[in-house]
């Protein structure tokens, strides 16, 4: 698609911006659009996307799905998920192509001062979040395709959790697409968890089988002074589906954020995780699970960055690998000048089911601070043959013994995942998942 | 119960047996001895089944069913367990979750009843207590951070709880000390039947005055180089295995 093109939408889609807008984002989007136009898609020259071409995505063309079509789309669309997590949640938003349904979610009930809602619908005055925080977290100027989703997001999701506020039931945010070829949408999400508050949100993305379109994510979080969030992605596009999401973390002082990032579908994935611990005493968790097989391929990048004295973070990102895939993962640890009593650690831990897959993993650490302590651990290797034959010489029958070693792998991850429902969830899928893996194998 | 035919077998590049004759029958216990390296261990995995090891000559019956044809797990299904020399450990994987699999699915096979969660700790509680084992095993990983000893015990428990036709018993002995090697001996004992058959290999005499066998192999360069009752335990124990002539055409 030609960098024209997008010009084109760009201005196609202006008048139909939700009235009242701030300012601020029009300037925004206008501003991150002549980043985006400048600089174009990234190459594999450019170190950050070295092992992923987005070359598919680059000379495809993409339109943006048109507006109001929401709430038109089936009530079947839901059913688009595979994960089975109804239940679990007291408010469900659903969003079709990247705009809010209103007519298939349910806000539920909520504490005072709660917002859960659809981005678009608020405008300026009416919500500092908005106001203070929105384009704040996630900078476009090095990230192109933030930047696109910067100028072309048109919902998405806002969650704010006022001061000393805990909402007890998990909120989930269902992006579900149409899957209607070649279309491209950019949600945004906005979480703001004031002072002392706590709360759950998942994030969850799919689309029909087979079908070929575009999502591309900026998830912003903003953690107030003591503030805990346990926030979960759970990303099964379509196979044929390109998937591009950032989640950027701005963490306060003695706030306590944990992002658990399951990705099972995409053909082509890129997820971004940045979290900054912009204050003392802060801990953060970062954990995540990839399963790709056939041609797919998925690319992790992590950032933690330790600003600020005392903050802990853990790190474990697990990947399993069949038929031709290809995975990246890179996680990067700052501790920066002050950040002294940093206590870091990242593992990462890829497991090649056939010979043609491939993984290039690299912890990168950038220590500015002498009395911290930072552990990593990367390693790649292939189910344990004699592992497979003790289990068989038990009477497990081999696809068995298959599933459940690696199932045994992937339970660092799965184990730490707090919420019962998302990770009773995804360890279906996973096995309904491996089960097709280990077959074409 | 079990004939073995002129086995051949090769592991990497190399023949490692080269022609075995075992005929073990209902009720007996048969005891393979021989030097390190002989290819004790060897007969015991391509007897189990291991993909690695490949048969290249030869016949091996169970029950009357060609043996070889089968994939381990239908071996294990069909009666036959391997109590490894060097049991695996298998992180993430509970062991309580793994015996309850493994018995369900060879319950299955002979068609019985799967067990739940209750019947299933009633049983295992018991099998337990006969081997003096502690409960908290169940909920560790398999073997993972087992002592030796503790991995040998364990290995006999699940054999207890499975409780195949044909148990071969791979050196479950080295390792235990002299109350743990009691134990597991009793337990053996315990599980002898007419129906039931097993095949010790071990180095030491030892085993054998607890577990006393009807029969006695040497096992040397991948042949059965002497066999002999329970006696002949004793004049290894007495003599080594030098004064054992090598057959013609072994080296
Ligand atoms: N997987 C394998 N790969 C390569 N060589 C093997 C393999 N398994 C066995 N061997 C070789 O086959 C020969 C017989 O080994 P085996 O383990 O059967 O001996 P053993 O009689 O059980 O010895 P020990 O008394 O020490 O247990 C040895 O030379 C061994 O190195
Ligand atoms: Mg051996």
């Amino acid at each position: 698609m030609s960098l024209d093109a997008y010009k084109a939408e760009f201005d196609k889609a202006k008048p139909q911006r939700s009235k009242g807008e701030p300012a601020r984002i029009g300037r925004a989007r206008d501003e991150a659009l002549s980043r985006f136009l400048a600089n174009g898609f990234p190459t594999t020259k450019n170190e950050e996307w070295k092992f992923t071409s987005v070359e598919k995505i680059a000379s495809r063309t993409f339109a943006l799905a048109g507006s109001g079509e929401a709430d038109r789309a089936k009530p079947a669309a839901k059913d688009v998920s595979p994960f089975q997590l109804s239940g679990a949640f007291g408010s469900e938003l659903v969003f079709v192509d990247g705009r809010y349904a209103a007519a298939l979610s349910t806000v539920g009930s909520l504490p005072k001062g709660v917002q859960v809602s659809s981005l678009a619908a608020y405008t300026a005055g009416q919500t500092d979040a908005i106001e203070s925080h929105l384009g704040q977290v996630a900078p476009f100027d090095r990230q192109p395709f933030v930047a696109l989703n910067t100028a072309f997001f048109a919902d998405g999701a806002l969650v704010s959790i006022p001061a000393r506020t805990v909402v007890e039931k998990p909120i989930h945010l269902q992006f579900i697409s149409t899957g209607q070829a070649n279309q491209m949408a950019h949600p945004r999400v906005l979480i703001v968890m004031g002072e002392q508050s706590q709360g759950a949100v998942v994030e969850s993305y799919a689309g029909p089988a087979g079908a070929e379109y575009f999502t591309n994510v900026v998830t912003e979080v903003v953690m107030g002074e003591q503030s805990v969030l346990d926030h979960y992605k759970l990303q099964h596009e379509s196979n044929q589906a390109f998937h591009i999401g950032a989640i950027y973390v701005k963490a306060a002082r003695s706030a306590n954020c944990s992002s658990h990032s399951i990705s099972l579908g995409g053909a082509l994935v890129r997820n971004d995780v940045v979290a900054v611990l912009g204050g003392e005493g802060g801990q953060c968790t970062l954990n995540g699970l990839y399963l790709v097989d056939g041609q797919r391929h998925v690319d992790n990048h992590t950032t933690i960055d330790h600003a600020m004295p005392n903050c802990d973070s853990r790190e474990i990102y697990k990947g399993i690998l069949a038929g031709k895939s290809r995975g990246v993962f890179n996680g990067k640890i700052i501790v920066r000048p002050d950040a002294q009593k940093t206590d870091a650690k990242q593992t990462n831990r890829a497991l090649l089911l056939s010979e043609d897959a491939q993984i290039n993993s690299k912890p990168e650490l950038e220590i500015f601070a002498n009395d911290v302590k930072c552990t990593h651990g990367a390693a790649v290797g292939q189910l344990d043959k004699d592992a497979v034959f003790y289990l068989r010489s038990r009477g497990i029958g081999l696809v068995e013994a298959r599933h459940v070693l690696i199932h045994a792998f992937a339970g660092d991850v799965l184990n730490k995942l707090p919420l019962l429902a998302v990770r009773k969830g995804v360890e279906d899928v996973l096995h309904r998942q491996l089960d097709n893996a280990l077959r074409a194998a | 119960m079990l004939k073995v035919r002129n086995l051949h077998a090769r592991v990497a590049g190399r023949e490692i047996l080269k022609g075995i004759d075992l005929n073990v029958k209902r009720g007996e216990v048969h005891a393979i001895m021989g030097p390190n390296g002989s290819g004790k261990s060897t007969l015991a995995r391509v007897l189990a089944g291991h993909p690695e090891y490949e048969v290249t000559e030869g016949e091996v019956q169970f029950e009357s069913k060609d043996l070889l044809d089968m994939d381990p797990e239908v071996r294990a299904r069909e009666g036959v367990f391997l109590a490894f020399q060097y049991p695996v450990e298998i992180a993430g994987v509970n062991n309580a979750y793994f015996l309850k699999s493994a018995l369900n699915t060879v319950r299955k096979e002979r068609g019985l009843q799967e067990l739940d969660a209750m019947e299933f700790l009633t049983l295992v509680r018991a099998r337990m207590k006969e081997l003096d084992m502690d409960e908290s095993f169940l909920n560790r990983p398999v073997n993972e951070s087992f002592s030796g000893g503790e991995k040998k015990r364990n290995e006999i428990f699940q054999m207890a709880v499975l409780e195949p036709k044909l148990c071969v018993l791979d050196e479950t002995d080295s390792g235990l000390d002299i109350d743990a090697l009691k134990v597991v001996s009793q337990g053996v004992n315990m599980m002898r039947s007419p129906d039931r058959a097993f095949v010790l290999v071990t180095h030491y005499q030892r085993l054998l005055n607890y577990i006393v066998p009807d029969h006695v192999h040497v096992l040397s360069e991948g042949r059965i180089v002497r066999s002999g009752g329970k006696e002949l335990a004793l004049e290894l124990e007495d003599k080594g295995y030098s004064w054992l002539e090598q057959p013609a055409g072994a080296r």
